[in-house]
This record gives C-alpha cells, sequence and structure tokens, in this order.
C-alpha cells in the first residue's frame, strides 16, 4: 500500500509531504530528488526503484507527485489514484500549479487525510468529498446533526457517490462525447496505425434518485436487435461501431452490462467521467497531410504540404496547427502559405503552420524553402513525422448517442421532462504523417 | 596570459549564458539553445563575411553549447579560421574549441596542422605556447605524427624562450605518454639532458619529467643525466631558502623539482662516479638533517612539501639500498613519524618501512620499532593505516620475534576489520608455519586462528595444517590431543571439525591409551559434530569413521551402525550416499589386513611451495608481496629448510583424478615460481605469467616422449587422447618455419569454444615468434578435422619448447589439453658438405673448451648403422661420408640459421658395440647451442 505521498515543485524543492506510514522515512524525500528530479539523465520510467523503496510519480505541468511504497503494490492502482487525485485538486482550485498548491496546502492535507487512510485509497468522489470538506467556512450551527448522519450515511452507503434529496427545478443534463484521433500514415497515405480514445463526460442536474439508461450506436447492440429485421442490420451496420474496450464510472452496473451490454446507472450531481473507450476499426480520419519533400543539392531543401479536410462542408474544424519539422542544419527558412500563418520556430526545429478554421472537404497549400548549412556530419537527416492539432464538431470514431433515459418513479418528472444536451467533440492526439 | 578584458567581452555570449542560467526547466533549455543555434547558422550561411570579433564570439558559443552536452555539427570551419588570426583572443578561442571538438576529420586535420605549424614556425612566444598546449591538450596519434619531429627541435633550439622550452617539454612528454613509437630518438636526447642545468628553474622542472620517463624506457641514452641530477640536487638542498625566489614554497627551496629529480635517480643504480656518488650522499644525509631542524612555519604546507621532498629521499635510499647508514637513518626518520600526529604521516612512514624490512642493512633498525608499530595495529583509527600496519609486522618477522608478532596479530583479528581478516589470517599461517622452532606452538597458533576466526581460515590455511602434522612425527600425538581438547569446545567451527577429523583419523591411535580419549569417546565427540556441518565436511568425516574402524576394531560396530542407518545410506547427497554405501561394504567385507592396507596412514605430502603463499599473492596483486616474499624466501631457507619451489610448469604434472584422492583432501596446484623478479617491473611480470599460467593445464602425459619422436622427424601424430588426436606436418627453410597443426575430433559429438593458443614462456618470447596465422573455428563437429598454420621464426638460439594449450567443451566438461610443440633449434640446421680436411680444420678453430660439449651414454635402442645415419640426416645436419678416419663413426656438419645470427656446428658420434654406449661430441661457435644439440640429440639413440 502507498507509504506516502509527496508533491514537489520543479526545483525538487518539497510541497507537500503525508506519510502513512512508518516505513517510509525522511530520506525518501531526498532519494527521489536527487534519484528522479534532479538525475543527471533525464528519468522516462514513471517508476523508479531507489533502495527497496518504489517511487511512483506523474508530472502535471512543473509540479511531480511522487507515491511511495517499500512493499509490491498494484502500480496501475497507485497510478489510478494520482490521476484521481489530480482530479480532486483539479475541481477544487483548478489548474495544479506551484502557486495553487502553496495556496491550499491546507486544503491539501485534508483532502489527503480523506482520500487515503494507512495507505489504503477511499472515497475519491469529488462530489462526495465537496459536501464534506469546502474550502470555505463551515458556520457549524448550520449543519444540523441530521445533515451530518446524512454525510455519514452517504459515504459509508451503497450509493457513495450520490447524496439523497437533490431537487432541481429544471432537471438537466450535459453529454459530451471527447475524442481523440491518434495515427500515423505513410508519405504514400497509406495508414500505419489508428485509433480513437474518446470519453464520454456526463453533467448531470436531476433531482432525486434517477435511474438513468445511456444507449449508443455500439455494433454487438444493434446486431441483437436487429436479428428480426434483416433488412434493418444492413442499413444499421454501417451505422454501427465496433469498440474495442472500455472502462465505466463506478456507478454504472457492471452485471447489467455483462449480460445485457446495457449501461445503467445511477449519475453522481454534476460532471463525471461515464465511460472511456478506444476503437480501432472504420476511423473517420478529418484530415489528409499530403508532403513532398524536395533536397536541391546540399544546402537547400523544397517542402510542399497540402491538407485536405474529409468530413462533411457543413461542419468546421478548428485550432488547425500543421508541424513540419526542419533539418538541424538550417540556416533559414521561407515559406508561402495560401491560408492561415506559418512560422519558422528555430526553438522547436519546425516551420509551425496554423490555421483558425476550415470547413470540411477543403484543400489548403504550404510551400517552405528551406536554406541548409553545411555540416561536417555525415548522418543524414532522419526526417522526424509532419504532425497535427485540430479540433472537429464529430466523433471521428463514428460513436453517436442513440438515447439517455431518465426514470425516477418517485418525483413526478419523466424522461421527457428533462433536457438532454448532446456535443459531440473531436480533437487530434498523436496525428502525425512521415514524409 | 592577457585575460579577455573587459572592451573585448563578448557581451552577446554573456547575455545567451545567463538566458540559459536562468531556464526553469530542461525543455526551455534546449528551446533556447535551438534558437542560438539557428541563430548562429543563419549568421554563418550569411554571404559576407563576418569579423574576427563576432567569429569569435559564435564560436564560444558553439563551445559553451558543446560543453552543456549537445551535439554540435559546424563551426569547425570558422574556429580553423580563426587559428589564422593575428590577435591573441582570437587564436586562443580557436585554439580552445579545436582542443574540446577535434575529430580525425581529414581535410579539417590538415588544415589545424598548417596552423599549428605556422604558430611553431613563428618567434611569437605566446603563439608558440597557444600552438604547444594545443598539441599536447590533444595528444592524438595525429598529431604525435605531425609534430613529434619538430617539437624535439623548439626545445633544444638555443634562441627558444624558456616559457616556450618549458611548455614543448611538457607536450613533448605527453606526446611520448600517448604514442612512444613516434618519438623519434636521436641527437636531441643529449642536449635534453643538458637542459637539467638550464637557469630558468621551471624549464628544468619540465625537463626532469620528461628525461624521467624518456630513461624509464631507454637508461642508457639518459645516463648522463645522473651528475646533472646529483648536481642540480645538491645545488637546491644546499641553497638557502630564499636563493629561489619563485621557486621557494613555504620556505622549501624548490620542492617538485626536487622530488622529481629524487625519481629521476631512481630509475639508476647508484653512480658509480666515487665523486659523483659522495655528493648525492651528501644532499641525502642534507635533505634528512633538514628533517631534523626545527620547521620554518607552522603551515600545513611547509610540512607536507618537505616531506614530499623527504619521503622522495628514502625511497632513493631503499633503492640504492647500498649505504648501511643513510638506510638506518631513514629508518629512524621514519620511526619518528610513526606516531606523528598526521595520520597520512603515519601511513607513508609504514609503508615505506616495509620496504625497509626487507633491506638487510635496516632490517635490524626496523626491528626496534616493534612495538609502535604494534601499538598502531591496536590503537590506530584508520583501517588503512591498521593494513599498512599489518604489513610491516609481516615484513619485519624473523625467527626472534616470530611468537611476539603472531600473538599480536592473532590478538588483534578478534577487532580486526572484516575486509582485512582474511589477509591476516593468511599472514599468520604462513608467519607462522614459516618460524616455527617448536611445532606444538605452530599448531596451537592454528587452532587459535581458526577458533577466533574461523570463517576467514581459506581451505589453504588447514590443507596445510595437516600437510605439516603428516610430514612431521613428533607433532602429531601433540596435533591429536589438542585437536580432540579443542573439539570439545561446545560450538567449534566447521574448518576447526574438519582439521579434528582428519586428525583424529590418521593419529587417533596415538592418544587411545588416554581413557579419556577412548576410541569410542573420540568418535561419539566427532560424530556430535555431524550433523552441523556441510555436506564435504560430512564426507570427510565418513572417511574418518573408516579409517576408525582400521584404528580402533572395537568401535567397529557404532560406526557400522552409522553408516548403515537412513540417513547416510539414503542421503540425499550423492557422494555422501556412495561413501556411506562404499565404506559400510569395506568393513564387512574385508578382512583386517585389507582394511589395514587400504587404510594405511597418509604417506607424507611432497614438499612444496606453501599453497598459502600463493593464495596471499593472489589476493595481494603483484605489488610489493611478490618482493617481499621474495626476499623473505631467501632469508628464510636456513630455517625449516623452507619451501622449495615448485618445478616449472614445463615438468609434467598428472592431473591429480578425484577418486584417487580418498579424503577429498586435493592439495591445490602448485604455483608456479618465476625467477626472483629484480624490480617492481619484472615482479610484476611474473605475476602475469604465473597467473595466466594457472589457467593452462598441465602439460599431458606423454607428452614428453611425443616430443622427443619429433626430433628428427618433421610430421606424426603428436597427441592422442579419448577425444582429441593432434597431429602434425611442418617444413622448415632458413630461420622460418611453417607447421600445420591438424585437430581431429575422435567423438561424434562436436566440441564447443575450441580455442587452441601458442604460449611462449618469457625466457623464450625473445628467441623465438610464433604466430597462429589465423583462428580455428571454434566449434569442430564430431569425427571432424580442422588444420591451422602456425608461422615460426627463429630469431637467435632457444632451450625451451613453446607450449601449445587447447581449450574446449566436450559435452557438458571443460577439457584443456597442453602439448609441446616440437619446434627444437636443430629445426633451423641446414646441412653443409665438407671435405675431411675442411671439417677438421674448422674442428679445431672451435676447439676452444666451452664451445664443446662431449656426451657419453648408454644407447636405449639397437645400435644399427642405417638407423643412426637416418637419425643423424632427420636431426638437420650434413652427414659426411669418409671424412672420420674411423669408418663406424658418424660425423657430421650444418649451419642453424636464426634471425640475428647463423651458427656453424660440427658433430662427432662415437658408437662402442661392445660397450653399448655412444660418445657424442659437438662443436659449435656457442656454447648454449652446442649444449642444446648435444642434449636433443643424445635422447635418440
Amino acid at each position: 500500500m502507498i507509504g506516502g505521498l509527496f508533491i514537489y515543485n520543479h526545483k525538487g524543492e518539497v510541497l507537500i509531504s503525508r506519510v502513512y506510514r512508518d516505513d517510509i522515512g525522511r530520506n525518501a524525500v531526498d532519494a527521489f530528488r536527487v534519484n528522479v528530479i534532479h538525475a543527471r539523465q533525464q528519468v522516462r520510467s514513471p517508476v523508479t526503484n531507489i533502495a527497496r523503496t518504489s517511487f511512483f510519480h506523474v508530472k502535471r505541468s512543473n509540479i511531480w507527485l511522487a507515491a511511495v511504497t517499500k512493499q509490491n503494490v498494484n502500480a496501475a492502482m497507485v497510478f489510478e489514484f494520482l490521476y484521481k487525485m489530480c482530479d480532486v485538486m483539479a475541481a477544487y482550485f483548478g489548474k495544479i500549479s506551484e502557486e495553487n498548491i502553496k495556496n491550499n496546502f491546507v486544503l491539501i492535507y485534508e483532502l489527503l487525510d480523506e482520500i487515503l487512510d494507512f495507505g489504503y485509497p477511499q472515497n475519491s468522489e469529488t462530489g462526495a468529498l465537496k459536501t464534506f470538506i469546502t474550502q470555505q467556512g463551515i458556520k457549524s450551527q448550520h449543519q444540523t446533526k441530521e445533515e451530518q448522519s446524512q454525510i455519514t450515511s452517504q459515504v459509508t452507503g451503497q450509493i457513495g457517490w450520490r447524496r439523497e434529496g437533490i431537487k432541481y427545478r429544471r432537471n438537466e443534463l450535459f453529454l459530451d462525447v471527447l475524442e481523440s484521433v491518434n495515427l500515423l500514415m505513410s508519405p504514400q497515405g497509406q495508414v500505419l496505425s489508428a485509433h480513437v480514445s474518446g470519453r464520454v463526460v456526463m453533467k448531470s442536474y436531476l433531482s432525486g434518485m434517477p435511474e438513468c439508461k445511456f444507449g449508443m450506436n455500439d455494433k454487438i447492440v444493434i446486431e441483437k436487435q436487429g436479428k428480426g429485421t434483416a433488412d434493418e442490420t444492413s442499413k444499421s451496420g454501417k451505422q454501427s461501431i465496433a469498440i474495442d474496450d472500455c472502462t465505466f464510472h463506478q456507478c454504472v452496473r457492471l452485471s447489467k452490462f455483462d449480460s445485457e451490454r446495457s449501461i445503467s446507472f445511477i449519475p453522481p450531481d454534476g460532471e463525471f467521467e461515464l465511460m472511456r473507450y478506444r476503437t480501432t476499426k472504420d476511423i473517420i480520419l478529418p484530415f489528409r497531410v499530403i508532403p513532398l519533400v524536395r533536397e536541391v543539392g546540399r544546402t537547400k531543401l523544397e517542402v510542399k504540404v497540402v491538407i485536405k479536410s474529409n468530413f462533411k462542408p457543413s461542419l468546421l474544424a478548428q485550432k488547425i496547427e500543421v508541424r513540419i519539422p526542419t533539418p538541424l542544419n538550417t540556416s533559414g527558412v521561407q515559406v508561402i502559405c495560401m491560408k492561415g500563418k506559418a512560422k519558422y520556430k528555430a526553438s522547436e526545429n519546425a516551420i509551425v503552420w496554423k490555421i483558425k478554421r476550415m470547413a470540411g472537404m477543403k484543400e489548403s497549400q504550404i510551400n517552405a524553402e528551406i536554406e541548409l548549412l553545411p555540416t561536417n556530419d555525415k548522418k543524414k537527416w532522419a526526417r522526424p513525422p509532419i504532425s497535427m492539432n485540430f479540433e472537429v464538431p464529430f466523433a471521428p470514431s463514428g460513436l453517436k448517442v442513440r438515447y439517455l433515459k431518465v426514470f425516477e418513479p418517485k418525483l413526478n418528472y419523466s424522461d421527457h421532462d428533462v433536457i438532454k444536451w448532446v456535443r459531440y467533440i473531436g480533437r487530434s492526439g498523436i496525428y502525425e504523417t512521415r514524409c | 596570459m592577457p585575460a579577455v578584458s573587459k572592451g573585448d567581452g563578448m557581451r552577446g555570449l554573456a547575455v545567451f549564458i545567463s538566458d540559459i542560467r536562468n531556464c526553469k526547466s530542461k525543455e526551455a533549455e534546449i528551446k533556447r539553445i535551438n534558437k542560438e543555434l539557428a541563430n548562429i547558422r543563419s549568421k554563418f550561411k550569411g554571404d559576407k563575411a563576418l569579423d574576427g570579433y563576432s567569429k569569435k564570439k559564435y564560436v564560444c558559443k558553439l563551445l559553451f553549447i558543446f560543453l552543456l552536452g549537445h551535439d554540435i555539427d559546424f563551426g569547425h570551419m570558422e574556429a580553423v579560421n580563426l587559428l589564422s588570426s593575428n590577435r591573441y583572443t582570437e587564436k586562443q578561442i580557436g585554439y580552445l574549441f579545436i582542443s574540446v571538438l577535434v575529430n580525425s576529420n581529414s581535410e579539417l586535420i590538415r588544415l589545424i596542422n598548417n596552423a599549428i605549424k605556422n604558430d611553431l614556425a613563428s618567434r611569437n612566444p605566446t603563439f608558440m605556447g597557444l600552438a604547444l598546449h594545443c598539441i599536447a591538450s590533444v595528444g592524438s596519434r595525429e598529431m604525435a605524427e605531425a609534430f613529434a619531429g619538430e617539437i624535439p627541435k623548439v626545445l633544444v633550439a638555443g634562441d627558444t624562450m624558456d616559457s616556450v622550452k618549458q611548455s614543448a617539454a611538457l607536450c613533448l612528454l605527453r606526446l611520448y605518454r600517448t604514442s612512444p613509437d613516434l618519438v623519434p630518438m636521436g641527437d636531441w636526447t643529449s642536449r635534453v639532458v643538458h637542459l637539467l642545468n638550464d637557469q630558468h628553474l621551471g624549464v628544468v622542472t619540465a625537463a626532469t619529467s620528461l628525461i624521467t620517463t624518456l630513461a624509464q624506457k631507454n637508461p642508457e641514452e639518459f645516463k648522463t643525466s645522473v651528475s646533472l641530477a646529483v648536481s642540480r640536487l645538491s645545488r637546491i638542498v644546499t641553497s638557502a631558502s630564499t636563493d629561489l625566489q619563485d621557486y621557494t614554497y613555504y620556505f622549501v627551496p624548490a620542492p617538485w623539482l626536487s622530488v622529481k629529480l629524487l625519481r629521476l635517480l631512481q630509475c639508476y643504480p647508484p653512480p658509480e662516479d666515487p665523486a659523483v656518488r659522495g655528493r648525492l650522499t651528501e644532499c641525502l644525509e642534507t635533505i634528512l638533517n633538514k628533517a631534523q631542524e626545527p620547521p620554518k612555519s607552522k603551515k600545513v604546507q611547509h610540512s607536507n612539501a618537505k616531506n614530499a621532498v623527504l619521503f622522495e629521499a628514502i625511497s632513493l635510499i631503499i633503492h640504492h639500498d647500498s649505504e648501511p647508514n643513510l638506510l638506518v637513518r631513514a629508518c629512524n626518520q621514519l620511526g619518528q613519524f610513526l606516531q606523528h600526529r598526521e595520520t597520512n604521516l603515519r601511513y607513508l612512514a609504514l609503508e615505506s618501512m616495509c620496504t625497509l624490512a626487507s633491506s638487510e642493512f635496516s632490517h635490524e633498525a626496523v626491528k626496534t620499532h616493534i612495538e609502535t608499530v604494534i601499538n598502531a595495529l591496536k590503537t590506530e583509527r584508520d583501517v588503512s593505516v591498521r593494513q599498512r600496519a599489518v604489513d610491516l609486522l609481516y615484513a619485519m618477522c624473523d625467527r626472534s620475534n616470530a611468537p611476539q608478532i603472531v600473538a599480536e596479530m592473532l590478538s588483534y583479528l578478534e577487532t580486526a576489520d572484516y575486509s582485512i581478516r582474511e589477509e591476516i589470517v593468511l599472514k599468520v599461517a604462513i608467519l607462522a608455519e614459516k618460524y616455527a622452532v617448536d611445532y606444538t606452538w605452530y599448531v596451537d597458533t592454528i587452532l587459535n586462528l581458526i577458533r577466533i576466526a574461523g570463517d576467514y581460515v581459506s581451505e589453504e590455511v588447514w590443507y596445510r595444517v595437516i600437510q605439516i602434522v603428516i610430514n612431521r612425527d613428533d607433532v602429531q600425538g601433540y596435533a591429536a590431543k589438542t585437536v580432540f581438547e579443542a573439539l570439545q569446545a561446545p560450538a567449534c567451527h566447521e574448518n576447526l571439525v574438519k582439521v579434528g577429523g582428519y586428525i583424529l583419523g590418521e593419529f587417533g591411535n596415538l592418544i587411545a591409551g588416554d581413557p579419556r580419549s577412548s576410541p569410542l569417546i573420540q568418535f561419539n565427540l566427532l560424530h556430535s559434530k555431524f550433523h552441523l556441518c556441510s555436506v564435504p565436511t560430512r564426507a570427510l568425516l565418513l572417511s574418518t569413521y573408516i579409517k576408525f574402524v582400521n584404528l580402533f576394531p572395537e568401535v567397529k560396530p557404532t560406526i557400522q551402525d552409522v553408516l548403515r542407518s537412513d540417513s547416510q545410506l539414503r542421503n540425499a547427497d550423492v557422494e555422501l550416499q556412495q561413501r556411506a554405501v562404499e565404506y559400510l561394504r569395506l568393513s564387512t567385507v574385508a578382512s583386517t589386513d585389507i582394511l589395514a592396507t587400504v587404510l594405511e596412514e597418509m604417506p607424507p605430502f611432497p614438499e612444496r611451495e606453501s599453497s598459502i603463499l600463493a593464495k596471499l599473492k593472489k589476493k595481494k596483486g603483484p605489488s610489493t608481496v611478490t618482493d617481499l616474499e621474495d626476499t623473505k624466501r631467501e632469508r628464510s631457507v636456513d630455517v625449516n629448510g623452507g619451501p622449495e619451489p615448485a618445478p616449472a610448469s614445463t615438468s609434467a604434472v598428472s592431473t591429480p583424478s578425484p577418486s584417487a584422492d580418498l579424503l577429498g583432501l586435493g592439495a591445490a596446484p602448485p604455483a608456479p615460481a618465476g625467477p626472483p623478479p629484480s624490480s617492481s617491473g619484472g615482479g610484476l611480470l611474473v605475476d602475469v605469467f604465473s597467473d595466466s599460467a594457472s589457467v593452462v593445464a598441465p602439460l599431458a602425459p606423454g607428452s614428453e616422449d611425443n616430443f622427443a619422436r619429433f626430433v628428427c622427424k618433421n610430421n606424426g601424430v603428436l597427441f592422442e587422447n579419448q577425444l582429441l588426436q593432434i597431429g602434425l606436418k611442418s617444413e622448415f627453410r632458413q630461420n622460418l618455419g611453417r607447421m600445420f597443426i591438424f585437430y581431429g575430433n575422435k567423438t561424434s559429438t562436436q566440441f564447443l569454444n575450441f580455442t587452441p593458443t601458442l604460449i611462449c614462456s618469457d625466457d623464450l618470447q625473445p628467441n623465438i615468434l610464433g604466430f597462429i596465422t589465423k583462428p580455428v573455428d571454434p566449434t569442430v563437429e564430431g569425427g571432424a578435422q580442422v588444420q591451422q598454420v602456425v608461422n615460426i621464426e627463429c630469431v637467435s638460439d632457444f632451450t625451451e619448447a613453446p607450449v601449445l594449450n587447447i581449450q574446449f567443451r566436450y559435452g557438458g566438461t571443460f577439457q584443456n589439453v597442453s602439448v609441446q610443440l616440437p619446434i627444437t633449434l636443430n629445426k633451423f640446421f641446414q646441412p653443409t658438405e665438407m671435405a675431411s680436411q675442411d671439417f677438421f680444420q674448422r674442428w679445431k678453430q672451435l676447439s676452444n673448451p666451452q664451445q664443446e660439449v662431449q656426451n657419453i651414454f648408454k644407447a636405449k635402442h639397437p645400435m644399427d648403422t642405417e638407423v643412426t645415419k637416418a637419425k643423424i640426416i632427420g636431426f638437420g645436419s650434413a652427414l659426411l661420408e669418409e671424412v672420420d678416419p674411423n669408418p663406424a663413426n658418424f660425423v657430421g656438419a650444418g649451419i642453424i640459421h636464426t634471425k640475428t645470427t647463423q651458427i656453424g656446428c660440427l658433430l662427432r658420434l662415437e658408437p662402442n658395440l661392445q660397450a653399448q654406449m655412444y660418445r657424442l661430441t659437438l662443436r659449435t661457435s656457442k656454447e648454449a647451442v652446442s649444449q642444446r644439440l648435444c642434449e636433443l640429440l643424445s635422447a635418440q639413440f
């Protein structure tokens, strides 16, 4: 189990240090600093073993979070905990930065007391935590005994993530399908590897203890339903997607998913991540990058890159950025582009081309002339891939939300009274084309 | 040196460096560097030429980036351009860049060398200095190739400035260290020696370093430096502290130069010229006197400098080892240091004393400090100093003080540091054995040793005890009694059980008369330890039991019961089970007579070099111990007969087969004793050799006979066993030879890691050169044969033959075979025909008694004229008919070709049929050759 938890700033100074077990001494703090943060070679492994003590770390901007243990713990559990901890902190005070941590350090210690007990992870649900750990002062006379006992029963009860007696005038829910699409493509346009990792994030403002049921175009479900009507399968076959693997929030009843593959749950109040999934088949690639690199003699390089958007013309892609790496001996660059702005960034050894907006089924092009300095180094330029960033308003995996039904038998509002919002956002993950 | 002045400071560089320093993270730093690199690239790319200042600035930035650990692959050209600048700062930066970032890029190297050459040729001393520093700091082979010829000229030229001379000397030293073969020796050497007389002490200091290094390789060429060094030294030593101005360091005149001169003198034996010698002695005396004077300063630097000179002087005295007076004085001086406050001084004093102890003149003087040293051993805080104290005690030990020293070491052992315990144990064991007058004392000491530090007692130590007890009748009874008593302790170390088991098994009968140690009690005592011991010890104890069966028939049933028990007869360990079964059978089946024969007392072990000594050598490494041991051995010969040196590795030693050794008491293979090393360098070589020799298997049995067969023929089977056959086919012409070696795998499985190596012992090394032309395939398939060619060149005459060592893996086991290759001197024989009078004329010319060797010996084979003729021709010489007046005699003549000389050789063989004897007379121009040929040929008849 986790023996201790430390938070360092980029210089390796300790901001937060909480030790849960006696087997972790004070020197563990320094050991991590010396061997990982100040290590001569950059430490790439997230798990480091120093003198029979294991350090698991994650980095958020300039902040290091390290969990320490002397035992043989489940590393995946520790990392899940660290990520959860980041989420909790982000939910309390926003961005995890040195200043924010310094300003909230009492709160962080309070949280650490609550979410880890003798090194065992406890309830890390933000909604539940917020009921008893608050950033404002609590006036104790206002909090009745009843309320206190309610907290206890909720935290220790079966549905620890939602308290009873929530009331909203307007029952409303928001559903975001957030996907990131990863691609590696050969210069000839052949897909070498591609996958989409997506998340369904839900924000619920529902009264009572509503029972929800979420439906999407999962291939297995569609096929099961379409058994009776043969022609419908052929129609909807194209519409359904094959999900390679998925994980759910703890509120989802897994037994039901296993038996009927239906996703039913009582949602926590506020924002939470309902599920995570990954698909690898029939991915809609929003952009196609066509590179053309020509070496003119030893001291000149001509680069032409065409990008084509590959989605409905009515949709608009945003925040498009193409990054074209330049050789290490570049001595000067001239760029001409039809759309957006392009600039040579020497500090990153790349030409960065930015386009604010681009509609579907369009095409744009950039031309660059790169002057090179002759070097005495024999090794050739490795030609790193051209990478891209963008945001599109659809799900590249093809996932569609078919329904989200809400039942609340005790209170008298029905599924129709709930206002539902669905939004799809597709972002680029590592989206690269070799040149 | 003009520093980078304010007006010349590079602001851009300063800004860049401060930017980098201010970077918050590694990523930010890399970004900043990338930006700067792009900037520099665009500047270098720019069409208009850069001025010297900005070139220098950018090169500096590149250098800084490189030193931060990033790759730089451009800018070399700009740096080379800077070299040809006339401004000091620009040139300096250029050289800095080149020395840090030079790589063997052909075109650039040429440009760089050109620039350096120009600077060397310029008369500007700062430029010359820069060039020399660059050469020295790069110091590569290429540099040496280009400038090794040039620098000596600069060094000895009359008009060179002092500072340049200094740099040139050090630069040459550096080149000589990296590639000694490229520095030509020439007439400049004699002029370099005269630099010792230079006015400028800096030049002298640099030159002394150079000469010391050169003199170590070619002592003859620099012999003249001795007298110069002595006179220089005496001038320094006698000078007042103010005379040398800059070179006086805390009131000590030129300490560095003095130390270097003293070190130079250590390359040579004591000077022969009495005047020089007297002067040197005077110097050394002065140095010793000065040590007695009260210090001129309280500063630690003063005493450090003074002591450095003193210690170097003492090492010179020890090196010369000829002036008893000085040696004793040195010893007394060191004795004072033994109680000095300064730990380092105590350490150094102990270390130097160790070497002093081995000199015959000062041995007695060293001994007077025994109390201090023992005290140091007990009270010293620093473990390394204690270690030296142990070394010194070991070195100063002789017959008179052995009991005291051994007792002290034993008592120290109880508290000693774990890291040095094993070594002390070995030393105690060796001293106890070497200086034992009374062997009961020896036995007591070793048993004590095992009791105190059982864990650190290696196998060799207790093997040795047993060897000694078995070889000496007078202690056997005492030993048996003592071990019996020692074993009665409730907890005793396993090694003690081993010694006890062995000794009681052999000599338990000597104490059986006493009712307190009756056979049954002895047995029960041993058996009570049985279950606590490891398998090898148990196996040994089982052997003891069966010996008991022989010694004391009355305990036979008890022992048979023990052997019969399931824990023995069905032991999971194969060795124990086998022993139990076999011994049980032996005790029931065999008659008393047979038992008595089989289980007879062990015969005395052959005397050989103590295996402990070999172990200590191995542990300590080649440095001091070998020296020490050798002197020790010389001195200890009269005591106890001394350990005889083992036969050298050439003699055939049969591999000990495990089954023959009933008690598993395999003596360690004898360590080959090298020739006594004359210097520490020689000692190193010997040790290296002995290390490798211990890996090589002893010569295969029977190879000696095979070897003899090959003296007169060139082809045949050299070696054969169940696995491997080695065939030979060889041809010789003049001083060259070629030998085809055929390795045949006689089995059906393949040999893995098959590696034949040719080993020439160091006596042989310079005289004969043998190369294996190409390595054979490491796997030899079953039934296959592989061939290997060895080229041989005879440089001068030799006696020994090279050894071919073959190692391979057959099945799971490692095989190691060594055979002597039949390369003998007579192979390089060329027959010469000559007439009778020619022969006798030459015969008379070689009438010097050393040139003739005669051997009269009995014929081993039937005396057949034709066979004899064939053998003489096969031997290589021409058979001259009708030369000798007596037709029964055989006369031969030939020339031995070696690379260096040709040796004429005449032989005469007179058979005597009645007596079945031969008389062989050989006359050659070289004594050793006659001797060797006679040996070789005599063995043939």
